[in-house]
């Protein structure tokens, strides 16, 4: 092979494979970057059961409740009108309250209430998941989806 | 009167990379050669007094943090006279304006070091690459001086200070922003010196060697900054998982993925004179990296554990260095790349070949984790939406690309440098690739019910263990290179790596419960029983702490002690696990909140060999700085080799 073919040979499966990697990019976040969701968001585009989301909001004043277990406890999560029902199994953070943010990771079950396994709250001054900054005072997230 | 001297080393510091970079261009490209001769002799000593008297201004802002100079607002906003000194120390980088000051020290420092000690480059290169990094180090010199002072005055002066976020109260976090700093910095260097290759067209084997070390200590520092990070985020926010796929991980993965690819294509540089253009580019997307990681942590954009709130300005400051920096780079490689000469040929199946491919899949997952960290700041920017990328996208995209990666990382060491038969591959491969056969068999006859994935990842951890070794056989181990050892050993810890995150993934065993005092729940191997839950006392903070007795079979009991801790400033709670490690996994323990009917929550984990996942990334290391060693003793024995 001459210098100048190897170069381009180079060249362009450089240029194959980031396009490639482009690609795989683009399809994937097509069918997962919609990974942030309020509770408005989903009574305007419901969520499949199963398809793991992370749900945004307020926890809803006098809503947690904890099971007999000692370990399992329901609360609402709301954002403006809008509610969602959520049980989580585990040790809440420290600062997971009533009236205070959350964002809780997981999916809805087939009774429609949703099942996290992870749960984010404000940590301290310093820490607020990145998608709840600018929620908790009335202004509306614009999640919407990315699948077609 | 300190916070004041530093100011004055750090303004005396600034006028130095000045005329640092003055005298570099002068002595590179000045009209006349007396010109030239001043710049050359005044470029290296600048250099060197620049480094010092940085080094000086981050000395007297650590004196002043264990002086708890509450006069100063840095202090006051970060420190607490009531701090261990350990965490008074840590305090001067556990903020922005230190952290930035640390970045600046390294960098003056490094510069210093390549004015000593770099000799294998020619004169002219040298110059033009102390120009480059002096031109690096003014923009953050501007950046400190104008809109991050760390030296700031507070009047009247504070009665006492606010504290360190309890978080960064951890010796893991008080060491990890240096080792990843030292890493980003090395970057600069090399970076500085692909400038001055491409300024002089010195773009060849020579320049490979030389920009070689930098880019092995930078990379080494990067993978021990990021393992122990890892680790750290393991233990100290007790939800048991090693990595989060947060932007701020990500901010640091970045650079590592570009500097590994750097580090390969370097060698083959070094070794073979192929793929000069393409190293210089990835030093250029190294450096652009560390930029880039750099901006999204102390932008302010990010808001996380380490990334403290910061004003727009200070982000804006940094986009801007970065466009100026990245664009200048890529322009000038823009022009001059088309002058660069054509360096040696090779066949597609070849040591080269593979390097090759190593490279494009490397910069294929960088390109990803890129694209899965900024789309959804660049989804905002352009049209308000707010949307995250979470696991789910980076699983699907890094994942498979990774997994091809480790064949081909099995496969590249047992190929020879030019040319190669795909038959002797398949030959030398034979062993690796029965072992990974009977690790499938092994895993489905032992672990039926395993997932797709973790099951993937096991047979593939042992196909590439035992093809990391390979290069090895047949060798007179006394004698094989240091370079070579350091290569088998790194290899061997991604394969140590992969097996850990395999084996978490698929086997962890997890309990949740609720128990009063005396009672005793099963996870994993082990029996747990709460005995008691006391409050202690630290030296800035209270907390509840449970005592667990944990058994397994018939061995003697250990005990551990989770913690809730109460911190008074800033007023804050933090969860301390407690971990006990076995040789073949970890018990963790967390201790959560009291119920109404005063049972205590708790959350037990039995991780088998998850441990392996850490022990990996210092075998990385450990690979590293063997090759470091290696390739530094050959050079210094070069020379003399060359006059005999």
């Amino acid at each position: 092979m001459k210098a100048k073919h190897q170069r381009l040979t180079l060249g362009v499966v450089a240029l194959a494979s980031l396009v490639g990697a482009g690609l795989l990019a683009a399809s994937a976040l097509r069918d997962q970057a919609a990974y942030f969701y309020s509770p408005a968001d989903l009574a305007r585009s419901p969520v499949d059961p199963g398809q793991r989301i992370r749900l945004g909001g307020m926890v809803a004043d006098k809503s947690i409740r904890r099971a007999a277990d000692g370990v399992t406890i329901d609360f609402v999560v709301a954002d403006g009108p809008s509610t969602t029902k959520v049980r989580f199994r585990g040790i809440p953070p420290d600062l997971f309250k009533e009236k205070s943010g959350v964002v809780a990771e997981g999916a809805f079950g087939p009774d429609g209430v949703f099942v996290a396994d992870t749960i984010l709250a404000k940590h301290d001054e310093r820490y607020m998941p990145p998608e709840l900054e600018r929620g908790g005072d009335g202004q509306r997230h614009k999640t919407g989806t990315l699948k077609p | 009167m300190i916070a004041e001297a530093g100011l004055a080393a750090l303004w005396l510091a600034a006028a130095l990379a000045l005329l640092q970079l003055v005298m570099g261009a002068t002595a590179f490209a000045g009209r006349g050669d007396a010109a030239r001769m001043v710049g050359g002799a005044v470029v290296g000593p600048a250099a060197v007094a620049q480094g010092l008297l940085t080094l000086l201004a981050f000395m007297l802002l650590v004196w002043l943090f264990t002086e708890s100079d509450m006069s100063v607002r840095l202090v006051a906003a970060n420190s607490h006279s009531a701090k261990p000194m350990l965490y008074k120390i840590a305090g001067t980088w556990g903020n922005h304006e230190g952290s930035m000051l640390l970045w600046v020290t390294i960098l003056g420092v490094a510069g210093a070091a390549v004015a000593l000690f770099e000799r294998r480059v020619s004169a002219r290169m040298r110059h033009a690459t102390l120009a480059a990094q002096a031109a690096i180090g003014l923009g953050f010199f501007a950046f400190l001086l104008f809109s991050s002072n760390p030296f700031e005055r507070l009047a009247p002066a504070a009665a006492e200070g606010q504290g360190l976020n309890p978080l960064l109260q951890d010796p893991g976090l008080a060491f990890h922003p240096p080792t990843l700093y030292l890493g980003y910095v090395g970057l600069s260097v090399a970076f500085s010196f692909a400038v001055g290759a491409l300024l002089t067209r010195e773009v060849d084997a020579g320049f490979a060697r030389a920009m070689r070390p930098w880019v092995l200590a930078a990379w080494i520092m990067l993978t021990l900054g990021i393992t122990a990070g890892s680790y750290w985020a393991y233990y100290e926010l007790g939800w048991g998982g090693w990595w989060f796929w947060d932007p701020v991980e990500n901010a640091s993965l970045m650079p590592w993925l570009a500097a590994t690819a750097l580090l390969h294509s370097v060698t083959v540089l070094a070794t073979r004179d192929a793929l000069r253009a393409w190293t210089v580019m990835l030093a250029v997307i190294a450096f652009s990296m560390s930029m880039v990681g750099t901006f999204l942590v102390r932008s302010g954009i990010l808001t996380s554990v380490h990334a403290f709130a910061v004003d727009p300005q200070r982000g804006s400051f940094i986009l801007a260095l970065l466009a100026l920096y990245i664009g200048g780079a890529l322009a000038l490689f823009g022009l001059r790349i088309a002058t660069v000469k054509e360096g040696a040929q090779f066949e597609p199946v070849s040591r080269e070949g593979a390097l090759v491919g190593n490279n494009l899949l490397l910069t294929a997952i960088l390109g990803v984790v890129f694209v899965g960290t900024l789309y959804p700041l660049a989804a905002e920017a352009l049209s308000g939406e707010k949307l995250s990328v979470g696991p789910p996208y980076f699983d699907a995209t890094a994942g498979p690309l990774a997994l091809l990666m480790f064949v081909l990382m099995a496969a590249g060491p047992l190929l020879r440098w030019r040319r190669d038969q795909a038959k002797a591959l398949i030959r030398r491969l034979a062993v690796p690739m029965l072992a990974g056969v009977a690790a499938l068999g092994a895993v489905l006859v032992f672990a039926p019910g395993i997932r797709i994935l973790p099951l993937l990842g096991l047979v593939t951890a042992i196909g590439v263990g035992a093809a990391s070794v390979a290069p090895l056989f047949g060798r007179n181990l006394r004698r094989t290179p240091l370079f070579i050892w350091g290569m088998v050993i790194a290899h061997l810890g991604v394969a140590v790596s992969l097996a850990g995150m395999a084996c978490d993934s698929a086997f962890t065993r997890e309990t949740l419960v609720a128990l009063n005092p005396g009672e005793a729940r099963m996870v994993g191997p082990y029996s747990v029983r709460l005995t008691a839950i006391d409050p202690v006392a630290g030296p800035n903070w209270t907390a509840l702490e449970a005592t667990l007795v944990a058994q397994r079979g018939t061995n003697a009991p250990i005990t551990l002690k989770p913690q809730a801790r109460s911190w008074p400033n800033p007023v804050t709670q933090t969860s301390e696990s407690a971990i006990a490690t076995a040789w073949d996994g970890q018990l963790y323990t967390v201790l959560g909140a009291q119920d109404e009917r005063g049972r205590w929550q708790l959350r037990l984990w039995w991780k088998p060999f998850v441990t392996l996942i850490w022990l990996g990334g210092g075998l990385i290391a450990l690979g590293g700085a063997l090759a470091l060693v290696g390739r530094v003793r050959r050079a210094a024995r070069q020379p003399v080799a060359a006059f005999a």
